[in-house]
């Protein structure tokens, strides 16, 4: 006589591996792969943390492509235990994984214990719309989607770099993006800062930034800082930020922002402009090297004209900006190689791209220390800024 | 000959070249070719010292001269060296 389902199942646990909640929790984030069994809405709902959802329906097809390796440890569960005792079974007799347990419980035990569960974030159907030509990108997909949509990025001067880059990482989805400026909007800005519009002139630059990305995008949260950064604000703005897109127009707030940032070890993709040429680099503390391992010292006066001084062709900081987006974009969601260590160098006018090779200098004074040593009197400090800023005025 | 690829704000120096050839077996030869043929270059290279200005970037193709042997570093026939300044513009 054929056994009943209650009796399969009794006698499939007879013959596997069961293993204790508890046992689990220990093995989190171990190198055991945990799998979770059961449907996508229960999945939905919450899973073990570290888990990876394979459905017991597409267990044979699927598992491979998560644990190619039929010798790692894998223990599966379910919602009470029984499924992901047949699954165990399955992939010990049929698919010769040699060592395969089933939690006990399932991740009603789990629960009842008091262990974490992490309950995945999904997109509305708005969003899986919107961000669609993103999801079919394998680089980018619903994983990376959601990164984009849980990121922070600072966006320092919503200027010529910092409309475009703005205006593209708006529509990426990057979940929340802060603006520093403290101008408002001028007609000579609106030949190359496209994030604005004439009928905004004579309004504050982040507000008018915020307008137009909440017209494109109303997943997108701004924080607007209507301010001029310096010292005595900088740490408190850029700390809790993932990244900083640095677009400032003048040497002393990038060495302040270099500092700062090597002191919070936030990463700044930095891009800076003058006539067609166009410089950019990332900076990620400790990692790679950092902007004064680059340039030591700023340029004499005379040396580093400003772009409303010597001006700039309007498409080139809308070239930059946008390769700057892209470094943004690679790194959240952890793809391809970032520009860090090596620095750009865009020159319009022969349409070249070229690069140079940048080394951490051991005697950098800045991050060849520790973090926490960096003092509040060093920060933005270099030889010769009174001289410096007096020159430029 | 090496040749020297000039940045933006050394252009007017140069009679507007974004490029010029200059020779020498070493990089302090050629930017000093580079100086005798315009000598408006020289402090804007140069500090007092004979030392390279801390502010100037000097590359040896993709690398800075100064990981290098810094101004003693050879220099071949079909080398290109980079002069970088720092710019702020955004």
């Amino acid at each position: 006589m054929s056994p009943s389902g209650a009796e399969l199942i009794r006698k499939v646990k007879s013959e596997i591996t069961e293993t204790d909640p508890q046992v689990v929790h220990g093995l989190l984030n171990n190198g055991v792969a945990i799998i979770d069994v059961r449907d996508g809405e229960e999945w939905a709902q919450g899973h073990l943390p570290g888990a990876t959802h394979v459905p017991r329906s597409f267990l044979e097809s699927r598992i491979d492509g998560v644990v190619p390796d039929h010798a790692q440890r894998v223990i599966l569960y379910c919602a009470s235990g029984n499924r992901s005792a047949l699954a165990a079974r399955t992939l010990s007799e049929d698919l010769g994984y040699e060592t395969v347990e089933s939690m006990t419980g399932g991740i009603t035990l789990w629960k009842d214990r008091g262990y974490e569960v992490e309950v995945p974030k999904t997109m509305t159907a708005d969003q899986r719309e919107r961000y669609s030509r993103h999801i079919l990108v394998p680089e980018v997909g619903e994983s990376g989607q959601q990164a984009l949509l849980d990121a922070r990025v600072l966006l320092l001067g919503a200027g010529g770099l910092g409309s475009p880059t703005a205006l593209y990482l708006a529509a990426a989805g990057v979940g929340t993006l802060g603006i520093v400026d403290n101008d408002v909007v001028d007609l000579s800005n609106l030949q190359r800062q496209v994030i604005h519009t004439t009928g905004r002139i004579g309004v504050p630059k982040v507000e008018s930034a915020a307008e137009t990305i909440h017209a494109l995008n109303p997943d997108v949260e701004v924080v607007q800082y209507q301010t001029r950064l310096d010292a005595s604000n900088i740490m408190e703005i850029i700390e809790g930020w993932d990244i900083i897109v640095d677009g400032v127009d003048n040497f002393p707030t990038r060495y302040l922002l270099n500092d700062a940032s090597v002191r919070l070890q936030i990463p700044v993709v930095s891009a800076s402009i003058l006539g067609f040429d166009g410089q950019l680099s990332i900076f990620k503390p400790y990692d790679g090297p950092c902007y004064r391992c680059l340039f030591p010292e700023p340029p004499p006066a005379e040396l580093a004209p400003s772009c409303g001084a010597n001006g700039v062709l309007g498409v080139l900081p809308g070239t930059m900006g946008l390769l700057q987006a892209t470094e943004v974009i690679k790194l959240i969601i952890g793809a391809g190689d970032p520009a860090i260590g090596r620095l750009l160098l865009y020159d319009a006018l022969a349409a070249t791209l070229s690069e140079v090779k940048v080394r951490r200098d051991p005697d950098c004074p800045i991050c060849s220390r520790p973090p926490e040593s960096i003092t509040d009197a060093e920060m933005g400090v270099f030889p010769d800024y009174e001289a410096f800023c007096a020159a430029a005025g | 000959m090496p040749k020297i690829k000039i940045p933006p704000v050394l252009r007017a120096s140069v009679g507007g070249e974004r490029e010029v050839d200059a020779p020498g077996e070493n990089v302090r030869d050629v930017l000093h070719g580079l100086v005798s043929a315009h000598p408006a270059t020289e402090t804007q290279l140069f500090g007092g010292d004979g030392e390279l200005n801390r502010y100037v970037n000097v590359y040896l193709n993709d690398e800075d001269v100064r990981v290098l042997d810094g101004l003693d570093t050879a220099v071949g026939a079909s080398d290109v060296l980079v002069i970088l300044p720092a710019m702020a513009g955004g």
